[in-house]
Order: structure tokens, then C-alpha cells, then sequence
């Protein structure tokens, strides 16, 4: 029986590496046969973004079990970090990948730094304090960004505070330019640096899903008393699993960033977090291939189809994204979508045995 | 195995839905079921016809400028088709006032097959497609973007080096935020108009922190005292007793609001409220504030602003575009939507005499617009000014108009 269980998740698993891997092909061979009109092109390295920061945001509120609305802080700080970095490196004759992989790496662990700061006080704490704290920083490192000033010399990197004057001499060059953010990035991210940190981010989320502390996060979100009653330690679980999304924020931020000509603090605001937290929803909870899913239509569909219809876009937006909630709650749909799916058949057939 | 390939082909099919769905939408959109199209054109199908392309907010917060700008641009359109001869067809697509969302837009009318673009409306998104459109060498005159970004090639005061080189095919129909601030505060010295100034301004906004920086550099090399500076931001432009109250401690006579007139009407409204009346003075984004619904236009009494354009003139022109627009639209044009109007006219001067080839790409009517907008013998004199001029820097040449606010209605100042 255990065996079973374990073969039905791993092929699970494999079934969502294999949709991103074939979506990754079928997308890559389009781009380049030329077939694709330049707006949807311009949709697929930020729809890589904000795919990550779903998955991310569903290994916290899917697997750990805790609410976070301030997930567009990561983002946040991994965009600006990230870009700061991939701006400093520019000109010292460092590849595009490797700038790219950079100002990744580096998103990823401010992020990741942030995510402590934020976690250590607050996950020692029971009910729903981290979505109330999470969503007071996403609003802090929003009003941080809008007043800060990085900027690069010779001499190297130089940051001000709510002052634009941070004595950069002769030759300098602004990076971060309190409210009007970041403007003349190059773009240098690329589909296929989305996908690689796509498919990282599904081998880091399952392996850890899959492992002893994994067990460990999920029991903590079934049953914190008893998880603790066998001795896990709630904080450092809670953590690790708080840490690793908040990285994964960075680096879709990061990966977002650099797929802009410009970025401002004010794009992270509370309705980014809210609309990953949509995308997670909707998706399923704990259901990576779902977010991934979610992500995709939700940010593809009013870009492109919904444009059609002009003013009345966002209302239909608003409709679609109801009527998606409806469907994927209603008992007759999910036993007929059931019937059609045949491992939720199976799953019927188990629950009989 | 039957299982995983059924569950790969369902997330295929949905792939090729979606890219089958975008792609529909490519196709069909040269038809009039989008935003704009011809209307009251000529004889001449929209084959011949040069499209133009814009983007802006036609729906959220800023939409108010979006819709001005695109319904402008829209009576110009109309106009210049009724005259025969050369036709234009225009698209306006919403960008929500994000960058993100705004070279979505611009692509999207890429794909449609644009020929010229007048640029984003506001300045963020602005400095996004501007960008896109330099890359892609589609000619970009944009109505109100007016932050330096959007041009490039600008010289950061404090550094001495340029951060975003010159974008060659970008020009500007309004003020850049600079001259804007520096010109106000000339303005205030010249006219003696106060001895301590007081500044609030929105610090997450690009034009209004513009307009401050070279307000406050102009004010200091002038002498103009500044006695209180106070900011604001999105989320807390509905109470501002605090900067009034600075301001009021701070014994201002002249308070410089370089923001636009929502947040403006809320600052007179509440220093009303205080018995606070000093000298107000704001700058082009002030305009339309006696427009604005369920504002008490007394309160306005007496405030002065920097603009290039005012609806209330005896001016031909002016009057003709703003009777069309009532008629039309049902409200007062603002500065944005004269400004879209101008942009479009002025690009209808710069090819109606030349010789376009069938269907001439986007890359070659920019090099005839370049030559053209950057030739010291082009001229426009529109709504929003008398014989503008551009240069290779992509700035306009024009004049602000200094109005004040007298008996509900814009007057000249001298």
C-alpha cells in the first residue's frame, strides 16, 4: 500500500514535469518558426515570473498551511536586488546568462533574508499572524523601494535614502531612482531562463515535499498539537518552508525584472500579492501543476482574447475568474471531470478498498 | 501510461487553445470591432489608410487622462478623414497606467500592423514603450508622457553622465517635467508672487517628483525661499491636514502644487476647511480642475497655473475642437485630449505632402517623420501652442500659458 502511494505521487510529479517540459517545447518551437504575434511573446518570460511566485506562494499556503499576502514583497525585493546586481556587472564583460544567473542568485538570497526577518518572529506565533504581518511588508519594502536611491561609480555602489543627491561623482550612473524605479534595464531574461528556474523550483518544492522534513511541514499543517507531540519543531519547519518560498519569490522577481524595460515599487503592491494568491487558489491548494496552470490562463487571458472586448475587459476578468471558482467547487462537475480524468477514478476505487 | 498521455494532451490542447485564441485575436483585429476605427472616412479603404496606434489607461484610476487623450485623437482622426485624401485609422489600447500592461498594448498594436504611435499617455508606461518602439523604429510623439526617461539622452544633473541614451525616434508634444518646474519658479521670482513657499508633492509619482527636483534647484539658484516641502503618496492622497498644516505653521504665502487636480482639489478643499489662503500655484496637471464633478469651482478662485492649453479661449480652433468634443463626448476637453489632437495633426502635416508608397512600413515612415519633425523648417501651430518646433533632443519648443482661476474660468495672465 505504501509502495502505491508512493508511485501514484512520483507519477504525479513526473506528470508535472512533463506538462512543463512539453509546454516548453511546443512554446520554444513557436517562438521560433516565427509563428507567434509579438504580444503573446512579450507575455511569456513575466508569465514565467509569476508561474514561480504561484508555485512559491503555494509551497506556503498550500504545504505549510500558512497564509501570506505579501508575497509581491519578495518579489519586490528579489526585482530590485536582482536588477541592481545585473546592472553593477554590466560592462565588466560578463556573459548575459551568467549576468542573468546573477542577479537571480542574488534576488533569490535577499529574498531569502527577508524571508527570515520576517519568519522568525512570527511563525513562532499561532493563528493567522503571518498573513497580517506579511501583508504590512509587502507595504513597507514598497514604500522603502519608492524612497531609495542605488547608484553606481567607480568607486562602487552607493545608496541613499529618501535623497536623490548620494554623491555619485563624474561618470556615474543611477540604478535605483526612488519612485521612478528602475528604468533602462536590458532585457536579458529568457523563456529559457524561465523554464530552468521553473523546473528548480518543482524539483526543490517536490524533493522537499517528498522528504522527512516535508512530512514534517505537512503534519505541522494537519495538526500543529500533535505534530509538536512527537517532537517537530514547529518554528524551524515553519521556517524552512517560509525561507525557501520567500528565495523563490526573490528569483521570480529577480526573472520579472529583467524582463521589463522598467520597474517601479508601486507594480509589488498589495494587488500583486492578492493576484498570486488567486493564481494559488485557483489552481488548488498544494497542487503545483494546477498553480502553474492557473497562473498561465489567468495572466495570458486578459492580455490577449479579453482585449477584444475593450472597456468591458476587466468585468469579464472579474466574471471569468467567479465562474472558475464556482466550477471548480461544484460536486457534479468534479465527479464528471472525475470520470473523464482516470487516476481520480482510481482514487474513487482506492477509497473503496 | 494511457493515463499520463491523456492528461498531456488535455495540457496541450489547452496550450494550443490559448495560443489559437491570441492568434484569433491578431487576425480579427483589423476589423472595426476594436476600440477605434474609421469613422466618417473617405472613399478609400483602410488599406491606405496609416494606422496609428496608442496606448493609455482607458480604464482605473487614471483613466480619466486615457479617455481624453484617446477621444482627442479620435476628432482629430475624423476630421483630417473627412477632408479626403490621406487617411488615418486609429486604435487606442488600455495599458491601466503599468508598464507591464502598456507594451502588452503596444504589441498588440504591433500585430495589428501600427505605422505610427502616439506613446503612452502617462509617463511610466511611456518610458516602457518608448523603449519598445526605439528598438522596433516606430515614430513615437506622445501627447502628455512628459518625463525625461521617455525621451532619453537627458544629462543627470548630479552625475553629469546621461543614464538613458537618446531614443532618436521619440518626441514629446507636451513640456518636459523640468522645464515645467524650473519654469514655475521663474515665474513665481519674476512676478514676485510670494517670499516663503511652501511644496507638496506626491514623492511615488515620476511627474510630479520631476517637476519638484527642478523646482526646488531653479528656487534655490533664484533665491526663493522654500519654507515647507511635504509629500504624499496613492495610498494617502485623500487627507492632507498634515502638509496643510506644516505649510500654514511654516508662515507660506505661495504653496507649488506640481501634482495633478484630484490630489489638488482635495489639498484647497481641506485648507479651506482651515482658513488657510495663500497664493496657489500649480502646473499643467492642474488643468481640468474646474471640470472635476461636485467640486466647488469657488475654491479654485485665484489659483495660477502654468498650461498650454485652455478651453475657455476665443481662439478659432480651440473653440471648434471643443464644441466637436461636447458634442461628442459630453464633457470639457482637457489639456491631454488637445494635446492627442495636436500629436495627430501634426503627424498628418509632416506626411501629407509626401509621396508614401502603398502600405509603407512603420521603419520608413519613421526615418520620413524624423527628417521631418527634426527640420528646422517644420512648424505646427495647434491647440496647445503656436509654431512649435521640435530637435534632435525629441522636446517640443513651446510656451507655457500662465492662467489663473476668475470667476470659474481660466484667464491669461499677461
Amino acid at each position: 500500500m505504501k509502495r502505491l502511494i508512493i508511485r501514484k505521487k512520483s507519477r504525479k510529479n513526473f506528470i508535472t514535469y512533463g506538462v512543463v517540459v512539453a509546454a516548453f517545447i511546443v512554446l520554444a518551437s513557436v517562438v521560433s518558426a516565427g509563428a507567434m504575434p509579438s504580444a503573446l511573446q512579450g507575455l511569456l518570460v513575466p508569465m514565467c515570473a509569476y508561474i514561480i511566485a504561484a508555485i512559491s506562494l503555494n509551497l506556503t499556503v498550500g504545504v505549510l498551511g500558512e497564509l501570506s499576502l505579501g508575497h509581491a514583497g519578495f518579489m519586490s525585493v528579489g526585482a530590485f536586488c536582482g536588477a541592481t546586481a545585473a546592472m553593477a556587472l554590466n560592462g565588466a564583460g560578463v556573459p548575459d546568462w551568467a549576468r542573468m544567473a546573477a542577479a537571480v542568485a542574488v534576488g533569490a538570497l535577499l529574498a531569502a533574508v527577508a524571508g527570515v526577518v520576517v519568519g522568525v518572529p512570527v511563525l513562532r506565533l499561532r493563528g493567522d499572524y503571518l498573513a497580517i504581518v506579511t501583508l504590512a511588508f509587502g507595504e513597507i519594502i514598497k514604500t522603502v523601494v519608492t524612497n531609495l536611491y542605488v547608484g553606481k561609480d567607480p568607486a562602487g555602489l552607493r545608496v541613499g535614502f529618501l535623497n536623490p543627491d548620494i554623491g555619485l561623482g563624474k561618470g556615474g550612473m543611477m540604478i535605483v531612482n526612488g519612485p521612478n524605479g528602475i528604468s533602462g534595464i536590458t532585457k536579458i531574461s529568457t523563456l529559457t531562463a524561465g523554464f530552468v528556474i521553473i523546473l528548480l523550483c518543482l524539483i526543490i518544492i517536490f524533493n522537499l515535499v517528498d522528504s522527512r522534513s516535508g512530512r514534517a511541514i505537512m503534519a505541522l499543517r494537519d495538526n500543529r498539537i500533535a505534530a509538536e507531540s512527537v517532537g517537530i519543531n514547529a518554528t524551524q519547519y515553519k521556517l524552512m518552508a517560509f525561507v525557501i518560498s520567500a528565495a523563490m519569490a526573490g528569483a521570480a522577481g529577480a526573472l520579472y525584472a529583467l524582463s521589463q524595460n522598467t520597474v517601479t515599487a508601486n507594480k509589488f503592491d498589495f494587488n500583486t500579492s492578492i493576484l498570486i494568491l488567486v493564481f494559488v487558489v485557483l489552481g488548488g491548494l498544494g497542487n503545483m501543476l494546477g498553480s502553474i496552470v492557473a497562473a498561465t490562463v489567468l495572466y495570458i487571458l486578459p492580455e490577449t482574447w479579453l482585449r477584444q472586448f475593450s472597456d468591458y475587459r476587466m468585468l469579464i476578468y472579474a466574471v471569468v475568474l467567479i465562474l472558475m471558482m464556482l466550477i471548480t467547487n461544484n460536486a457534479k462537475i468534479r465527479i464528471w471531470m472525475g470520470k473523464l480524468l482516470p487516476h481520480k477514478k482510481e482514487k474513487e476505487g482506492e477509497a473503496h478498498v | 501510461m494511457k493515463k499520463r498521455f491523456l492528461a498531456l494532451s488535455l495540457a496541450l490542447l489547452l496550450v494550443a487553445g490559448c495560443l489559437a485564441a491570441c492568434g484569433d485575436n491578431g487576425g480579427s483585429s483589423a476589423a472595426p470591432a476594436s476600440t477605434a476605427s474609421t469613422a466618417g472616412g473617405g472613399d478609400n479603404g483602410s488599406g491606405a489608410a496609416i494606422k496609428i496606434g496608442g496606448t493609455g489607461p482607458l480604464t482605473g484610476g487614471a483613466a480619466i487622462y486615457g479617455n481624453a487623450a484617446k477621444n482627442g485623437a479620435q476628432i482629430a482622426v475624423d476630421e483630417i478623414n473627412a477632408l479626403g485624401g490621406l487617411q488615418l485609422e486609429l486604435r487606442y489600447e488600455d495599458d491601466v497606467h503599468d508598464p507591464e500592461k502598456a507594451v502588452t498594448a503596444y504589441n498588440t498594436l504591433k500585430d495589428w500592423g501600427m505605422q505610427a504611435f502616439l506613446g503612452s499617455v502617462t509617463s511610466k508606461p511611456a518610458v516602457a514603450t518608448s523603449t519598445e518602439a526605439n528598438n522596433d523604429h516606430i515614430f513615437f510623439l506622445t501627447p502628455s508622457a512628459s518625463s525625461t526617461d521617455v525621451l532619453g539622452g537627458v544629462e543627470n544633473p548630479l552625475t553629469e553622465t546621461i543614464d538613458i541614451p537618446r531614443k532618436d525616434n521619440i518626441f514629446q508634444m507636451c513640456f518636459v517635467d523640468p522645464n515645467q518646474g524650473s519654469a514655475s519658479a521663474q515665474y513665481i521670482y519674476d512676478q514676485k508672487l510670494g517670499t516663503k513657499v511652501a511644496v507638496i508633492y506626491k514623492n511615488d509619482d515620476v511627474y510630479s517628483t520631476g517637476i519638484y527636483n527642478s523646482f526646488a534647484a531653479k528656487a534655490q539658484e533664484l533665491g526663493v525661499a522654500i519654507v515647507s516641502t511635504t509629500t504624499f503618496t496613492d495610498d494617502t492622497s485623500t487627507d492632507f491636514s498634515v502638509q496643510i498644516a506644516d505649510a500654514k505653521e511654516n508662515g507660506a504665502d505661495l504653496v507649488f502644487l506640481p501634482m495633478y487636480y484630484e490630489a489638488a482639489s482635495m489639498i484647497l478643499i481641506q485648507a479651506d476647511s482651515v482658513g488657510y489662503k495663500p497664493q496657489w500655484f500649480g502646473v499643467d496637471g492642474m488643468d481640468g480642475i474646474l471640470t472635476l464633478d461636485g467640486f466647488n469651482t469657488e475654491l479654485a478662485e485665484g489659483v495660477m497655473l502654468l498650461t498650454p492649453f485652455n478651453a475657455d479661449s476665443d481662439d478659432e480652433a480651440t473653440s471648434k475642437f471643443v464644441s466637436t468634443y461636447k458634442e461628442k463626448f459630453g464633457d470639457v476637453p482637457n489639456q491631454f485630449a488637445a494635446d492627442a489632437y495636436d500629436c495627430v495633426w501634426s503627424i498628418y502635416n509632416a506626411i501629407k505632402d509626401e509621396e508614401l508608397p502603398e502600405g509603407i512600413s512603420a521603419s520608413d515612415l519613421c526615418d520620413k517623420l524624423i527628417a521631418k519633425f527634426t527640420s528646422p523648417d517644420f512648424s505646427y501651430d495647434g491647440l496647445t501652442g503656436e509654431s512649435m518646433t521640435w530637435d534632435e533632443t525629441g522636446a517640443v519648443s513651446k510656451s507655457p500659458k500662465g492662467m489663473v482661476i476668475q470667476g470659474g474660468a481660466y484667464v491669461g495672465l499677461d
